[in-house]
């Protein structure tokens, strides 16, 4: 009912971040395959088929791939291959960029039109990705269409066929493809080895049908498969090569990941026979047996999977929904605190929070990366000291320490004001959920503003979503599209699936489904709000309905000796709440809308007026039984004088006050209702007609049908009786006259955000945009102040604080206030200045940067007013620690060992263009971005960027 | 009754005694009744609206209902049945009817002249001609129709004894069909008799002296009730009360007021919110 705090937890998919992936129909993919693209890599796929040329032109997958390349499709000649491996390592990576920039383009082209032609032709073939669903497939080529269990495992099958070797038919045990020179190969599937989330890879074992050898091919996550790449030795030169080669590899990999890519690893492990017929036999095993069967096929999978060969890597783009950062800002605005839990890298989960406006640039980002759980507690409370100082502005002696298990990732900036978000993942993550530590885990969440939680398993972000329910005790809402959200979209307070190409399981397991990442905004901002103000104002209503009516038989017990006799017709007690008065406040309470839906997106700060719980309150409640009790008495005492000292009969006495009842509870609903249709209008009158209806027809039809009451021709006599009109006009007058009058003047005088809001909604639009626009700068102009405030409060009660803690024995003066009224001195002075500065976002940085040596100086004043004799450190710490963000990332072990990703990751974040990331042939990934954007209706773009 | 009332006598006589305590009250008119008048007789403290009285009768007995007659509904308990016989009419309500007889004179120089006083259409029409039936049966001998019951154990005739006039007579007597019709509240009147007006030329009732006779039979003392006789004409919008007089132009005035006061707030305030924004 009241969705306080919604505190939205933004999934991702289990390798995939959902976020920016949502729904994408057109996914456009990047396959970076790496022959084309990085020329390390190429290298090392060159030497592979150099190794199976000496035996047959085309044997395996790798020399599959290699006849996709770009060099392969666009040079023609294969240059490369029959240069040597020594040369052809620097040749290619310089030779080739420049000289297949042009054509790569064009090739591309091409490529675009064919598969849009290929889209266009929808013939309903099916044919499968390797590996997983087993779907007929069509033998027609170029107009094949794959269907997938996921978006990715499709994208790369497209991209497979882009290159002309298509994937032309799946049977349960067999894989059919096409390649170009060779014609279709079938590939025979001895085993499919399925994904886990655990093991976060999944295999194929198959049988080569020319060379009849057993491969092993395993593609999953990057960091998992390279862990499981067979150990090369330094000192043969192949095994430094190798090595080489998997640096540069993860060199690439995290390039990708920066650049927001998905990165899968492929590798590959040749089996022999008798190796084969040792596992096959354990594995036969492992599948046959009843007890424990996942666990014995974990480990059979474990046991084949290792020692890899590694093949290379790739990177599928995931782009964003559209509206996705606009959503995300918009819930932003009205108070939301998004929470991104992922199953991607750290990487790309960031550069994706970055593409949708969850990290800023100008925010500092806390990073928690810890291999064990003592690093992980320490690495928090560190984090939380460093917080609770940065707010309260004070330098303690953590700082030393931080520097040593961290490295300050980002250059000191200015903004102080700006806010923090933190970047935390899977395996810390686990550290952090521990009992013991999740309190602090909390504590430093709930500062920052937005948290991003990488490499998340599926319980994982149950397990957070969870917590965050119970500890915060807020309100959640989960929103996912993959079947790995699932389970977090099941424990929190509200689930959204968004169905699409995922699969139905998210869908299936929701309260609500969307298909689109962007209708969530519609779905909290206006329905949501909607849905609180209706159950908000119909909770209230009830209340009021049911207490006025009882109350009018409790005045009568005064007048009947308490003997519970009732002076309205039992049947009218029944009818009233089922027919007579429930019919318009089911009508309010499903279609009344307090403010309409566009103003509502446009001002997303009118969706705290629920989380404020401003609608329904105790007050609220106690001043509507008030309300209610009023309106009885009112009801009651209006016929009783009326009718005092008269001939009247108990039901010719009842059935006006019923009457009048009925009009002032209908008309308090059409005061409450803050919007008329027809149906509102309907629904009143026709109540109205239905009571007097009912009761004319019952009043008639039997004399001595109804006892004890028996009121008959009553009505019909009433309805003769000028009185009774007399009396039902001036009692709804009476008893609404206070609540209209609070309305009103509440309305005019001190109108609520929503009241305003819908008096926006009555002007022309062209007003309506102005307002709108002098809103969101005001805006600006007032969080800037609020923080200024907060700051300046906090550095009163730490200066307070430390004087305390100086000079115990003396009482506190009253300096505290006036240090205070200092700062709001300076404050509003700056704020004068700034608002005449058009209060633009750089104002607000310019009023932040001014506030900053003036707080601090002010500060130094106050401590100097208090003449303290020690000497604070203040004005030093201050410089000191210059406002910095803080960016602490540690050393993990994927991290320490290859130590150019800390740089790579490092200078992405620091530099604000990520273009600046590829160093090679950065013109040409510029002429691609280019190309993305003006095919950006095409249905995926293979990419091979970079230089050849 | 007050203590001097001249009906003070008759509180501490039985209330079946034979004959009944007879009582005079002497009254002057101010005015002079112009119109028909009605003439009520009033009861204070009576709780007619009783939830287990308001129950006690037997609507289909009323209504004329052979077996029902017989065998009267068990809401009338315990005033259903008087040795081993049924009541008819059963229930606590008839079996406390009002049974004071009031009588008009008008003093006119020490000469009484009684007042017409009609009896009939003092119910209303539904009740008599519909609602309340006598019971059916062959001829209109109303003792051998009401034969096999008892009369109410309080009631000194039974029920076909109350009037002489044949269609006023049982269950359809208008004093006992009033009675019937429950009061709402404790305080309350019931129309008692009708006098009309006689002619153009002189009004129903003069100014001067009156006097009413009173057959004191009707106990009130023992629930601290009193009595009262109402005289009254009527208006096209019923008795007279002027609550609803005085309550209309109360709130008529506080509603001008109030329509005044929004509307200066209105003028000084209500162009304030197009160009307000939402503060937050």
């Amino acid at each position: 009912m009241v969705l306080i705090t919604i505190m939205v937890f933004i999934t991702l998919l289990n390798l995939v971040p959902i976020i920016y992936h949502f729904l994408t129909i057109s996914v456009k993919i990047l396959v970076q395959l790496f022959f084309g693209v990085y020329s390390m890599l190429g290298f090392v796929l060159l030497k592979v088929r150099d190794r199976f040329e000496l035996k047959s032109p085309v044997k395996t997958i790798e020399d599959f791939i290699r006849r996709f390349t770009p060099s392969r499709l666009t040079a023609g000649s294969n240059s490369s291959s029959s240069s040597s491996l020594a040369t052809s390592k620097s040749m290619h990576r310089f030779g080739l960029s420049t000289l297949s920039s042009t054509s790569t383009d064009s090739t591309l082209l091409k490529l675009e039109e064919k598969l849009a032609y290929s889209a266009q032709m929808n013939n309903y073939g099916y044919s499968s990705q390797q590996g997983r669903t087993a779907v007929g497939g069509t033998p027609e080529e170029g107009e094949l269409r794959y269907e997938a269990e996921s978006p990715d495992e499709a994208a790369l099958v497209y991209a497979a066929r882009a290159y002309n070797c298509s994937l032309v038919g799946r049977l349960s045990d067999q894989v059919s493809v096409e390649l170009p020179h060779l014609g279709t190969l079938s590939f025979e599937v001895l085993h499919t080895l399925g994904f886990d989330s655990i093991r976060k890879r999944m295999s194929v074992v198959v049988r080569h049908p020319l060379t009849d050898e057993i491969n092993v091919y395993t593609k999953g996550a990057d960091s998992v498969v390279m862990d499981l790449l067979l150990p090369c030795s330094s000192d043969d030169p192949r095994g430094k090569h190798q090595k080489k080669i998997r640096s540069k590899t993860q060199n690439y990999l995290n390039l990708y990941a920066v650049d927001g890519l998905r990165t899968l690893c492929i590798a590959k492990r040749v089996l022999s026979k008798e190796e084969y017929g040792c596992w096959l036999k354990t594995h036969l095993e492992a599948e046959s047996s009843i007890e424990n069967r996942e666990e014995l096929l974990f480990q059979s999978a474990l046991r084949i999977e290792k020692n890899l060969h590694l093949l290379g890597a790739t990177g599928i783009e995931d782009r964003l929904q559209d509206g996705v950062p606009e959503t995300i800002a918009s819930l932003r605005k009205a108070g939301l605190q998004i929470w991104v839990l992922t199953g991607d890298k750290q990487e790309t989960a960031v550069n994706i929070a970055y593409a949708c406006k969850l990290l800023d640039h100008d925010e500092e980002i806390i990073t928690l990366n810890a291999e064990s759980p003592e690093t992980c507690a320490v690495l928090l409370e560190q984090c939380l000291q460093c917080v609770q100082s940065k707010f309260s502005n004070t330098i303690d002696g953590a700082t030393g320490n931080m520097t040593v298990g961290f490295t300050p990732l980002y250059p000191p900036s200015s903004s102080v004001l700006s806010s923090l978000g933190l970047v935390i993942d899977g395996r810390t993550l686990a550290y952090a959920l521990e009992p013991a530590l999740e309190d602090k885990f909390l504590a430093l969440a709930k500062r920052c503003r937005s948290v991003l939680c990488c490499r998340s398993t599926p319980l994982q972000k149950s397990m957070v979503v969870k917590l965050v329910r119970d500890k915060l005790k807020a309100m959640t809402l989960a929103i996912g599209d993959g079947a790995n959200d699932v389970s977090m979209i099941q424990v929190a307070d509200v689930g959204v699936g968004i169905s699409g190409q995922e699969g139905m399981q998210a869908v299936m397991a929701s309260d609500f489904a969307i298909p689109r990442f962007r209708h969530l905004e519609k779905l909290l901002l206006v329905h949501g709000h909607w849905c609180y103000s209706r159950l908000a104002n119909m909770v209230l209503y009830f209340f009021y309905k049911n207490a006025m009516f009882v109350a009018l038989l409790f005045w009568y017990q005064f007048y009947c000796g308490f003997s519970g006799s009732s002076m309205i017709d039992q049947w009218y007690l029944i009818f009233f709440n089922l027919f007579f008065s429930s019919l318009p406040q089911l009508i309010t309470g499903v279609l009344d809308k307090d403010v309409p839906a566009e103003v509502l997106i446009a001002v997303p700060q009118l969706y705290k007026s629920g989380q404020n719980m401003e609608e329904y309150q105790p007050h609220m409640f106690w001043m509507n039984m008030i309300d209610a009790m009023y309106q009885s008495l009112v009801c009651f005492f209006i016929p009783y004088f009326t009718y005092y000292d008269s001939e009247v009969d108990i039901f010719s006495w009842g059935t006006p006050i019923t009457t009048i009842a009925l009009f002032t509870i209908i008309l308090h609903l059409a005061i409450e209702t803050k919007t008329w249709t027809f149906l509102h209008w309907s629904s009143c009158i026709f109540s109205i007609i239905l009571f007097f209806f009912v009761a004319l027809v019952y009043n008639a039809s039997c004399p001595v049908c109804h006892p004890p009451s028996n009121p008959y021709w009553t009505m019909e006599r009433l309805m003769g009786d000028p009185v009774f009109y007399f009396t039902c006009i001036i009692s709804p007058v009476v008893a609404l006259l206070p609540r209209f009058l609070y309305r009103t003047l509440q309305g005019t005088l001190f109108p609520t955000q929503l009241q305003l809001g819908r008096q926006l909604s009555k002007l022309s639009p062209e007003t309506r945009t102005q307002l709108l626009t002098e809103l969101n700068v005001k805006e600006t102009i007032r969080q800037t102040q609020l923080l200024a405030d907060s700051f300046s409060l906090s550095l009163g009660s730490n200066a307070s604080h430390c004087y305390r803690a100086k000079n115990q024995s003396t009482p506190l003066p009253a300096s505290p206030q006036t240090r205070e009224s200092l700062f709001r001195e300076h404050t509003k002075a700056e704020h004068k200045t700034d608002q005449t500065a058009a209060a633009s976002p750089q104002g607000a940085v310019l009023y932040e940067e001014n506030k900053l040596p003036s707080s601090a100086g002010s500060l130094e004043r106050s401590v100097e007013s208090l003449s303290v004799g020690t000497t604070l450190p203040w004005s030093s710490a201050v410089d000191q620690e210059d406002f910095s963000l803080l960016k602490w990332i540690t050393s993990t072990p994927l991290f320490s060992h290859i130590g150019t990703v800390l740089q790579v990751s490092s200078s992405s974040l620091q530099n604000e263009t990520r273009d600046s990331i590829c160093v090679l042939g950065s013109s040409l990934h510029v002429d691609f971005k280019g190309l993305k954007e003006e095919s950006s209706n095409c249905d995926f773009l293979v990419r091979s960027a970079g230089c050849i | 009754i007050k203590p001097s009332s001249p009906c003070n006598k008759c509180l501490n006589v039985s209330w079946d005694s034979t004959p009944p305590c007879t009582c005079t009250i002497n009254f002057t008119l101010e005015h002079s009744f112009e119109s028909n008048v009605f003439m009520y007789y009033g009861l204070s403290n009576f709780y007619q609206n009783h939830r287990r009285y308001v129950k006690s009768r037997d609507d289909s007995q009323l209504n004329g209902d052979n077996s029902s007659l017989l065998n009267p509904s068990k809401e009338c308990e315990p005033y259903r049945t008087n040795e081993d016989k049924p009541i008819a009419p059963c229930g606590a309500i008839a079996n406390s009817m009002f049974n004071d007889t009031l009588e008009l004179y008008r003093i006119d120089n020490d000469t009484r002249t009684p007042i017409t006083l009609i009896k009939k259409g003092i119910a209303w029409w539904t009740d008599k001609n519909v609602k309340f039936r006598n019971p059916t049966g062959d001829g209109n001998n109303l003792t051998a129709l009401f034969q096999g019951t008892t009369k109410p154990v309080n009631w000194p005739k039974p029920v076909y004894m109350l009037d002489s006039e044949p269609d006023n007579n049982g269950f359809i007597n208008e004093d006992f069909i009033v009675w019937m019709r429950t009061a709402a509240l404790p305080t309350f009147r019931k129309l008692y008799r009708l006098i009309e007006r006689k002619n153009n030329f002189q009004p129903t009732l003069q100014a001067g002296k009156y006097s009413l006779d009173i057959a004191y039979n009707y106990p009130v003392h023992s629930f601290d009730g009193r009595k009262r006789m109402i005289l009254s004409t009527i208006s096209w919008m019923g008795g007279k009360n002027p609550f609803l007089g005085i309550a209309y132009i109360t709130v008529g005035s506080i509603c001008f007021f109030l329509g005044v006061v929004l509307l200066f707030i209105h003028h000084k305030y209500g162009n304030r919110n197009t160009s307000a924004d939402i503060p937050n």
